[in-house]
Parts: structure tokens; C-alpha cells; sequence
């Protein structure tokens, strides 16, 4: 693990929506480092969603230490650079394309970065290569299914060329060939992630390791892998390692 | 569903450059609208017939959309020929019909329907996004085509979440009546539909903020530039000019 650089690193934080009465994320401690890839399984309502957003900076935690490629962040300020280099895949697909055209959402985050239209049109090409998603270049984005809407989402994520994905939830709405498809994607992608998915199969196909959260705190679930391990091939239990 | 029902075809109006189609659609207007004289905007009238026929666009669309403003016109000849002064033209017991309010309603209705044609001509066989582009491209900045573009968007997720809404509201056995129980429910309706678009709104804030956005917007040029265009750039300013030349006596 010492070659490995911390990217995120959370002590002590709580949080708690305005008006609520207990805190949705209570003295959470987490770190990740690059080239993981986690897998994060929890109930509806546990915070999955909270925590995404307390990293991003959209959500201000009410106590703790946020720590991000090494740098402490506590102001917008911060976050605005947290934001170039780590990509969130938000839930609902609705709030994440706003433009009218594909092309030109999944061309605004690298337009945003300060790239020329000519790059931004070419980087976001690929994108859509990348993801099998060339016809949908002039396609209105109001007007795809929820599905596409999700892989477009994603593709508007990772034409920024983040270092670290944050994905909530990609696999709703996909059917299972192209779920097949954005795993695919996933493992061939060079990049570190944390994944939230109620799917075991798609978490265990994407994440080695496997998180859970708990009265709003985090934690590294061996058993609950091991299980799931076992379902997925039978020497689970052995010590073992991937190829 | 909110709909584009011309927006897509194979006619002639749609080979052409959707700039050329604005600029021409706002300067008819312009005229047909500041023009008085009747043979002026029965002509305009008469052109913009043409150009609604040289789409092919559906009658029916065409009549069920020009229904909206009947009413209004409607109205106006309700209220115009009895209001105005002037010269009796008609008179039924103590109501007078006066000349000028008849001229006047009869120049607005004119008026009204020809725009209104020369747009579904023009305009509507465009879809918003290619509207909002060519804007775009006629220097028309870029935070106001955004604005429009974004409303249009987001529009349309309303109107899924009230459908949603209403469907919840339904399913349960709702039935509209006249009384405080349905008046409670639309107002909870309408209510949440207003929480639902704000949250909304913040949210894609947020997505966009987590796309690097810094306030500045960015417009791709995407669209096509088609040929075709001389013969009506042509014969529309010709038309033009004629009307201008009708309406201010210049001959
Ligand atoms: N804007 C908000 N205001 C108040 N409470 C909220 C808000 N958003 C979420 N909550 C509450 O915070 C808790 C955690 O929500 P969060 O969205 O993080 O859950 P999640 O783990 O992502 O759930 P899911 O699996 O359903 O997406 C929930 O109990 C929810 O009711
Ligand atoms: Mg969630």
C-alpha cells in the first residue's frame, strides 16, 4: 500500500440536513487510495448519496476533515479544483444533461476545463466511441430512455478525464446487455472508483473490495465479500488472486 | 406531450438555412405588423397562406394551433367595435357598432393570423434546439439562447413530474369536482410541482457546477448550413419590399 497515493481521505465527519433529527453521516472515517476500486452496497436512505455530495463539496459537512489528493478542502475554492479531477455520476440522469444536444453535454465539462472547441468536440467523439454511443452525437437529450440517458451521463463524466469516478447508482435503468456493456467499460478504464449499487453481481464484477454504511459510518465488509465471492466462483474462501 | 409537430420534414422550407427562415420570419413580421392598409395584409395574409401550404404542414395541426388565437380575436371583436369612437356604422337599439372599432378588429385579426402562419411556416419547422443555435449564430448572446434552451429543457421535466403527480393523484380514485377536497388536492398538486422544479433546479446546479462550470456558457457550432437559399432570399425580399411599397405609397 506506501506506493499508493491517498486520494481521499474523510476523519470525523458528520452531517445533518437542515431541520432532520439525527445525522445522516456520523463521524464517517474513510480513506481510499488511488487504484482502488470499492464497491459501496446500503440500505435506501443510509447516506450513499450524502457522502458522494460531502466529497464534492456540494454538501458542507457540519464537523470533520476532508482531505483530497493530499490537500485538505474546505472552501468552494477547494472543491472547484476536487471538481476537474474527480468525476461524479449523479443518481438522477435528468439532473445531469442539460443541454439540448448530446454532443454538446458531453462537451461541456472539458469546455469548461478550457478546452478549445475543436478538442472539447474531439475528446467528447471518443467518449462516445468509447462507450458505443457514436450515433448519439446529435440525439436530444430530453428525448432518450432512461437508460441512455444513464450512459450519456456517463460519458459527459468521463470526457473530463477525472482520475477518480464517483458513481451513484450507474447500473438503474440499464438492461443487461448493456449493463455487460459499462462493465466492460469500467474494468477496461484505467481509474480508481467507488461504485454505489443495491446490484451484488454488477458491484462484484466491477469492485474487488465491498463497503457497507452503517448509523452513518463506513465500513470495509469482508463477510458480506466473501459471500459474494463464493457466489461468484468456488474458491471464494480460498486465499487467492486475480489474474 | 409537449410536442414539435412540424419540426421535422422533407419540403422545401426545411432544405433552408434555419438563419435565413428567422430573419425572414421576424422582418415579415415586422411589417405585416406595422402595415394598416388592408390590401398590404390581405396580401400578407395571402403569402403567408403560401408558405404554410409550401410546407405541407398539416391542416389540422395548423387549425387546431391557429384555435388559440381565435379566442383572443374573438374578444377583440367583442370588445373593439363597441368601445372604440367614432362613426356609428351599425346600431341596435342603445349598442353601437363604430367604423374605426371594426376597421381595427378586422386589421388585428389580419395581422394576428399572418404572423402567426408565417411562424408555423418558418419557424416551427425547426426544432427548438436548431432555433436556439441559429439565434446563436445571428448574435443573439449567448446567455439568453441558454435560457431559452435550458427552459425548453427542463420544461419537459416538469411536465413529466406533474404527469407523474397526476397519475399518483388518479390511481387513488381522485375525481375532479367542485368541491374542497379537489380544490385542496390541486393546490398540493401545484404546490409540489413548484418544490419538485426548485429542488430540480438545484440539483442540475450542482451537477454543473461538478462539471467545472464557472458561469460561462459555450455553444457548439453544430448545425448544418444547407444550400438553396438564394431563389428565397430572393423573392422574400422582393416580396418585402412590395409591401413596404404598398402600405407607405412609395410609387
Ligand atoms: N435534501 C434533503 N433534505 C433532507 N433530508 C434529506 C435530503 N436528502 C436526503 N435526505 C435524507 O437523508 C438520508 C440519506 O439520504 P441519501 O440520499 O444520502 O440516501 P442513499 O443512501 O443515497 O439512498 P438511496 O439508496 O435511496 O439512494 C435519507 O434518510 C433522506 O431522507
Ligand atoms: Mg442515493
Amino acid at each position: 500500500m506506501n506506493n499508493k497515493q491517498q486520494i481521499i481521505n474523510l476523519e470525523g465527519i458528520t452531517f445533518r440536513y437542515p431541520g432532520a433529527r439525527e445525522n445522516v453521516i456520523d463521524n464517517l472515517d474513510l480513506k481510499f487510495f488511488s487504484g482502488s476500486r470499492i464497491g459501496l452496497i446500503a440500505p435506501n436512505g443510509s447516506g450513499k448519496t450524502t457522502l458522494f455530495h460531502i466529497i464534492m463539496g456540494l454538501l458542507k459537512p457540519d464537523a470533520g476533515r476532508i482531505e483530497i489528493f493530499g490537500q485538505p478542502v474546505s472552501r468552494e475554492k477547494d472543491f472547484e479544483k476536487v471538481r476537474r479531477r474527480i468525476g461524479l455520476l449523479f443518481q438522477d440522469a435528468d439532473d445531469q444533461l442539460f443541454s439540448p444536444t448530446v454532443l454538446e453535454d458531453v462537451a461541456f465539462g472539458p469546455l469548461n476545463l478550457g478546452k478549445s472547441k475543436e478538442e472539447a468536440i474531439d475528446i467528447s467523439r471518443k467518449t462516445l466511441a468509447f462507450l458505443g454511443l457514436s450515433d448519439f452525437e446529435e440525439r436530444i437529450t430530453f428525448k432518450l430512455s432512461g437508460g441512455e440517458k444513464r450512459l450519456v451521463s456517463l460519458a459527459t463524466v468521463l470526457s473530463m478525464e477525472p482520475e477518480v469516478l464517483l458513481l451513484d447508482e450507474p447500473t438503474t435503468g440499464l438492461d443487461n446487455h448493456t449493463r455487460e456493456k459499462l462493465i466492460e467499460a469500467l474494468n477496461s478504464l484505467d481509474l480508481a472508483y467507488i461504485v454505489i449499487s443495491h446490484e451484488y453481481d454488477f458491484v462484484n464484477a466491477v469492485a474487488p473490495e465491498i463497503y457497507k454504511m452503517e448509523n452513518g459510518q463506513i465500513f470495509h465488509d469482508e463477510e458480506l465479500q466473501i459471500h459474494i465471492h463464493e457466489h461468484v466462483h468456488r474458491y471464494g474462501r480460498e486465499p487467492h488472486k486475480h489474474g | 406531450m409537449i410536442e414539435e409537430p412540424f419540426a421535422v420534414g422533407n419540403t422545401y422550407i426545411y432544405t433552408l438555412d434555419p438563419r435565413v427562415r428567422i430573419v425572414f420570419a421576424v422582418v415579415f413580421s415586422f411589417v405585416t405588423a406595422l402595415s394598416n392598409r388592408f390590401p398590404v395584409l390581405i396580401a400578407a395574409l395571402f403569402i403567408s397562406i403560401l408558405l404554410v401550404s409550401t410546407g405541407r404542414l398539416k391542416v389540422r395541426d395548423v387549425l387546431k394551433r391557429l384555435f388559440v388565437v381565435f379566442w383572443f380575436l374573438l374578444l377583440i371583436w367583442a370588445i373593439l367595435p363597441l368601445t372604440f369612437e367614432g362613426e356609428p356604422l351599425y346600431q341596435a337599439g342603445p349598442i353601437t357598432f363604430t367604423r374605426p372599432g371594426v376597421i381595427m378588429a378586422a386589421q388585428i385579426s389580419i395581422k394576428s393570423t399572418a404572423i402567426l402562419l408565417v411562424f408555423m411556416a418558418l419557424i416551427a419547422t425547426m426544432t427548438v434546439v436548431t432555433l436556439g443555435h441559429s439565434l446563436n449564430r445571428l448574435y443573439v448572446p449567448d446567455k439568453l439562447v441558454h435560457l431559452m434552451l435550458m427552459t425548453y429543457r427542463y420544461i419537459f421535466v416538469i411536465e413529466q413530474e406533474y404527469r407523474r403527480l397526476f397519475t399518483a393523484i388518479k390511481i387513488r380514485g381522485f375525481r375532479s369536482k367542485t368541491n374542497m377536497h379537489s380544490y385542496k388536492t390541486y393546490a398540493y398538486l401545484i404546490g409540489m410541482l413548484f418544490v419538485r422544479a426548485s429542488t430540480r433546479a438545484e440539483r442540475v446546479h450542482q451537477a454543473m457546477l461538478c462539471r467545472g462550470f464557472r458561469g460561462r456558457f459555450y455553444t457548439l457550432d453544430i448545425f448544418k448550413s444547407t444550400g438553396r437559399n438564394q431563389t428565397f432570399v430572393l423573392v422574400m425580399t422582393i416580396i418585402i419590399v412590395c409591401l413596404i411599397i404598398g402600405e407607405y405609397n412609395l410609387l
